[in-house]
């Protein structure tokens, strides 16, 4: 795509383009194009100290960092929404640093950042998707070593990880991960999509758009690039269901997109709208 | 027949001491041979070599599967070692503590020896499950039920299910009757007699109990320092120790 170079926006004064040195983007570019040869496998990198806390995104502004290019248009969406605290000031961030041009409509953006989920709007080839990951290791929790975790992904031995649906099927009836659920990239490595709900999971799928995890505070990159085989994990009499509220978007009747549940008062009032802003404007026209 | 488990001249040293000198064994298919000897005698420093859990400083163990591939226990790789250790070998352990997982109800941890092997129907790895638990005499109303809610007889009994749900061939026993009470002791050995019998495994079965080795194993192999010092069939290394050591072990076995 032919996007001129933004002339309304300027770079702030004194500092790199996108904030990084050259040889850190140098660094970070080098792990995720391991992690693109290398689908679902976790790269290790120098992550470093960026001016937000850990938990915010440090891992994602990272990779963004690096892939980011004058000509670049950038989304950043938390849980969805483009208006919310942390997507703001990352967009601004960038703004500032970079001068890229930046938008909330994903049909538009060269590259989308996200925390916790994957726009509704169908990405296509060309886009890059960053993820925000705060723990990368799907076998946390399961096996605290590291050292054997890394081992058995080596090994890619995830019978562990099979014994932990197992022990939600026999006390919850049902697969009880509503997000964070753990798939396998390329029927090679175990890998936790971040905390994206399971609603999400079969977007990755074959996904034409290159999708790129960064967590900052772990120190590692991970990818799955256009077109790779995501599966979830699960059993053949147990399948895989993603979970959806059964209910229709209150302000734009959708029926399809993935519903954020809003307490409006303290009498017990709710209603269910697209946690998705952008998906949810476009189809009221705006 | 040609030797399951073959060991040839292991020397294994810890600083001065010598855990292993010198030491040859041969285990055949179905075949249990128990191996007694005093504490520091290097029965368990042989028992982890031979499974390919500690190295040797000599010698070597050559295992051949059910296809009939020789494998060099020795210098085989962490991958293939594990895949023998997930379809071919079983491993017991004194303490059932250090082989199950805690935090995972009972039909979970029989089940996980399943799901690494690559079962993926959860209906069948449940019913397979039940089925192990029956035969190790555990109610299939406890299936659901954490490890630590079980006594020490049980736990030991589920380890055993959960080792022998994959069908191994060979299984190894570090002392699988200690530290329980006598008459749990007595059940206990009951089954894994039968269970044996039943599945014609090959064992190899450490312990110091020399009871307990009478009862299952078909042959003896007595260690001393780190040396063999005596082998044969079970009741004449019993009946008729030939060397001074043996004589004292089997002299100080207390008559109830």
């Amino acid at each position: 795509m032919n996007i001129p170079v933004n002339p309304v926006a300027e770079q702030l004064a004194g500092y790199n383009f996108a904030y990084l040195d050259e040889a850190t983007k140098r660094m970070i570019r080098r792990a995720i194009l391991k992690a693109v040869a290398v689908p679902g496998h976790q790269v290790p990198f120098g992550a470093r100290e960026m001016p937000l806390p850990y938990g915010w995104g440090t891992g994602g502004i990272q990779v963004t960092a690096s892939i980011l290019g004058p000509r670049d248009v950038l989304k950043v969406i938390d849980q969805g929404a483009d208006d919310t605290t942390n997507a703001v000031s990352i967009r601004r961030f960038f703004g500032r640093v970079a001068g890229v041009r930046t938008t909330d409509r994903t049909r538009e953006a060269t590259i989308v950042q996200t925390r916790h989920r994957i726009p509704e709007t169908a990405l296509r080839e060309g886009q890059v998707l960053v993820y925000q990951v705060p723990m990368p290791e799907p076998l946390f929790r399961l096996e605290p070593r590291v050292s054997e975790t890394t081992r058995l992904h080596a090994l890619g031995d995830y019978g562990l990880m099979q014994v932990r649906l197992y022990e939600d099927i026999v006390k919850h009836g049902e697969v009880a991960t509503a997000y964070n659920h753990p798939v396998m990239v390329n029927a090679r490595y175990l890998m936790s999509p971040s905390p994206i709900p399971s609603f999400d999971n079969p977007k990755m799928h074959m996904n034409p758009a290159l999708q790129l995890f960064g967590a900052g505070r772990e120190k590692r990159i991970y990818a799955v690039p256009p077109y790779t085989a995501v599966q979830s994990l699960d059993f053949e009499d147990h399948p895989f269901r993603p979970i959806r509220a059964p209910h229709a978007c209150a302000l734009c009747n959708s029926t399809e997109s993935y519903l954020d549940e809003v307490i409006t008062d303290d009498q017990g009032g709710r209603m269910f709208v697209c946690s998705d802003t952008d998906y949810c404007a476009e189809r009221r026209g705006e | 027949m040609n030797p399951l488990l073959e060991a040839r001249g292991l020397n294994l040293r810890f600083g001065a001491v010598d855990a292993l000198l010198d030491v040859s064994l041969d285990l055949y298919p179905g075949e249990v041979v128990g191996i007694v000897g005093e504490s520091g005698s290097g029965k368990s420093s042989l028992l982890k070599v031979l499974a390919g859990m500690q190295g040797a400083d000599g010698g070597c163990v050559t295992y051949t599967d059910a296809v009939g591939t020789d494998h060099d226990v020795l210098n085989i790789s962490d991958a293939a070692r594990r895949r023998l250790m997930r379809s071919e070998w079983g491993f017991v352990h004194q303490n059932a503590r250090d082989a199950l997982r805690m935090n995972v109800s009972a039909g979970g941890n029989v089940g996980e020896r399943l799901m690494a092997a690559g079962a993926r129907h959860f209906g069948k790895i449940r019913e397979e499950a039940a089925h192990w638990l029956g035969r190790v005499e555990i109610d299939a109303s406890r299936m659901d039920d954490l490890p630590r809610t079980f006594s020490g007889g049980m736990q030991q009994r589920l380890q055993i299910a959960r080792t022998l749900v994959t069908r191994p061939r060979l299984v190894f026993m570090d002392e699988p009757t200690g530290g329980l009470d006598v008459s749990v002791q007595a059940k206990l050995l009951d089954l894994i007699r039968s269970l044996v019998a039943d599945l014609g495994l090959a064992v190899l079965l450490v312990t110091h109990d020399i009871a307990a080795a009478r009862l299952l194993s078909h042959r003896i192999v007595v260690m001393r320092h780190g040396r063999i010092v005596e082998e044969g069939l079970t009741d004449r290394v019993l009946d008729d120790p030939q060397h001074p050591y043996t004589q004292l072990l089997v002299s100080s076995v207390l008559a109830a």
